[in-house]
């Protein structure tokens, strides 16, 4: 092994090699071959550093990740034991429609939320009020209906944990869900 | 019909048969259920007479007498009306078939027993067990009950509080509630993501199973007041429906083809419908369903949150909550929907009405400057009585036969979501005798069955 590592021929050879398995792993496989190294330690480097595939998804501007950065985290708070949105809850659903509107092969789902202050029945009426007017809103920006579906969790499924205004202001919520 | 018949099915082998012979006097002793801070009756309970050298499945049949005495002595003193008096004290061990008849009264009254309950556990040819016991008014000297019961030995949980049962019913005049079971929903997980699971258990916490697997979020189930069914939501494919689920055959079936969420069923009292809301658009209105036909029938039709709908006894009424006054407050009105009266005036929020099984209160939720109350008001909404209080109780079903309330309460969690613990609890319709339930895992949504007779 010591004498074949020496040669240079080989350490080519087996550059290629591991080159060609990673190129299996990312779309990345024309910038390395038209880099394909000389020097036998610069190609170690080179084949053992995979580079993530972080293009692919910055290029598919559908994603939840895309939603949430666009609008707030794709979330929209409501005052206790109310459905009615507040100006910041508007212009985070601007934000929403205006993302809605350039994804028009998404359709999403409206969770609504609710804190844990009032009985698991009523929450359920009340999460459900919450999420069909975070709906309304949108399908009055321009928004197709057909592209909003709404689901209600009650108290179900808080966001923040902990029994106090703080959590539970931020539990009293609705999620613009990417479907 | 099916269900029914096998229903019966677990009842044949339980065969109770009065013992006839000893004449059944009035009683001297009563006592009084209107009382919560009325000192609990002093009553012995003997084990159960039998031979240790006859083995069934299980044990001898001592053990079973012993068993069926605990499990009777716990039935009593749960329920606060009893003080169970220790074995410890018991003059006279020694027993016999005579003795069991004539008990010596000096004796049980020495030790402050004023009732006694001895009998008899023997062995049957066929392999079933003969169980038979008799209550006795230690004052007066004289037999109040004497039953006999046959059953095979895996039902002896079942006697036990049959027997219960019996006592309950003779010393106190009410019928009694312990050969019943709930069902609740257990929880499990973090804070922020709990695994519910509907499971059964009986009245004193034995005999659990879990019904669901914990895949679907599920919540509040209710009792059939006839049938081995329950009607709950579920959330399957992240459509909250209202289900119904078969006992018997754990077979689960949607209920109705509802564009909206279903959720808040619960059963009428012939167990022929299911009342229940449906949010629809962001509204929130009452509907019934008939389960032989399918038919749907709209009930209420407001702008307002309608939910948490429960029949009175005799179906004429359905009593609801709804915010159509500004806040979360207690409605009835004619089960066809007509003449919506509002009945909660107190101070706070009022929810989750339930009518008890005698009709004469409707149990609630009460939520007043940060605290959850659970208490009861008549139907008209006078003579209103909070029983139990904390950070968060919530959810009141009845003992069917209206004298204790079963509830959850959850407490508060912090920001890494240490607490939170959820369990069931009951109180007396006198707010005396809180008691927790013993679950597995976190509980809430507690059912209380009919008696399953």
């Amino acid at each position: 092994m010591l004498k074949l590592i020496t040669n240079t021929k080989y350490w080519v050879l087996i550059g290629s090699v591991l080159l060609l398995s990673a190129c299996a792993n990312s779309n990345t496989n024309k910038d390395a071959l038209d880099n394909t190294p000389t020097e036998p330690a610069v190609v170690e480097e080179e084949v053992v550093v995979a580079s993530p595939p972080e293009v692919v998804e910055t290029m598919d501007m559908g994603t939840q990740s895309s939603l949430d950065a666009a609008a707030d985290e794709a979330l929209v708070y409501f005052a206790y034991d109310r459905y009615d949105l507040s100006a910041e809850a508007r212009a985070s659903l601007q934000s929403q429609a205006a993302w809605l509107q350039a994804q028009s092969s998404v359709n999403v789902v409206v969770e609504g939320h609710c804190d844990e202050r009032g009985t698991r029945e009523y929450n359920l009426a009340l999460g459900d009020r919450r999420a069909n007017s975070v709906k309304n809103y949108l399908v009055a920006l321009g928004v197709d209906p057909a592209r909003v579906h709404t689901v209600s969790y009650g108290k179900e499924r808080p966001m923040v944990m902990g029994s106090g205004e703080t959590s539970w202001a931020k539990n009293r919520r609705s999620y613009t869900r990417v479907n | 019909m099916e269900k029914q018949v096998k229903f019966l099915k677990i009842l044949i082998p339980i065969i109770a048969g009065f013992l006839l012979m000893i004449p059944v006097s009035n009683a001297k002793i009563v006592v009084d259920v209107n009382r919560g801070h009325a000192d609990p009756l002093p009553i012995a309970i003997d084990d159960l007479f039998g031979n240790e050298r006859d083995i069934v499945s299980g044990g001898s049949v001592r053990d079973y007498g012993q068993r069926i005495a605990l499990v009777v002595k716990a039935d009593l003193t749960r329920s606060g009306l009893f003080r169970v008096v220790d074995n410890a004290a018991f003059i006279n061990s020694k027993k016999s078939v005579d003795s069991l008849q004539n008990p010596n009264f000096n004796n049980w009254k020495a030790i402050g027993a004023q009732a006694l309950m001895n009998g008899s556990i023997t062995l049957e040819e066929d392999g079933r067990l003969r169980v038979e016991f008799r209550l006795w008014d230690v004052l007066g000297g004289n037999q109040m009950i004497g039953l006999r019961y046959y059953t095979s030995p895996k039902n002896w949980r079942r006697i036990s509080h049959l027997i219960s049962d019996a006592i309950y019913q003779r010393l106190t005049g009410e019928s009694g509630y312990f050969d019943t079971r709930v069902v609740y929903i257990s929880e499990s997980g973090p804070v922020l993501n709990r695994i519910k699971r509907l499971a059964i258990m009986d009245q004193d916490g034995h005999n659990h199973v879990f019904l669901t697997n914990g895949k679907n979020l599920v919540l509040t189930p209710r009792f059939s007041p006839t049938a081995q069914e329950i009607t709950y939501l579920s959330y399957v494919n992240d459509n909250p429906r209202v289900y119904l689920y078969n006992i018997d055959n754990g077979k689960q079936e949607v209920l109705g083809d509802f564009p909206g969420m279903t959720f808040a069923p619960r059963f009428s009292p012939d167990g022929n419908k299911v009342i229940m809301s449906q949010a629809y658009n962001g509204n929130s209105d009452i509907y019934v369903m008939e389960l032989r036909t399918r038919k749907i029938q709209r009930l209420t039709s407001h702008t307002a949150i309608d939910t948490s709908p429960s029949y009175s006894p005799d179906s004429k009424f359905i009593t609801f909550n709804s915010d159509r006054g500004g806040s979360q407050q207690i409605y009835v009105m004619d089960s066809n929907g007509k003449n919506i009266k509002r009945i909660s005036f107190g101070k706070g929020r009022y929810s989750t009405p339930v009518w008890s099984p005698r009709g004469d209160l409707i149990a609630f939720t009460k939520q007043y400057q940060g605290k959850f109350y659970i208490g009861v008001m008549k139907p008209d909404g006078s003579g209103e009585r909070l029983l139990s209080e904390s950070f968060l109780d919530e959810g009141p079903t009845w003992a069917p036969n209206g004298r204790v309330i079963m509830f959850f309460r959850q407490h508060p969690s912090d920001s890494r979501g240490r607490g939170g613990e959820t369990q069931i609890w009951t109180v007396d319709l006198t707010g005396y005798n809180e008691r927790q339930m013993v679950t597995p895992l976190d509980a809430s949504d507690p059912a209380w069955s009919p008696l399953i007779r």
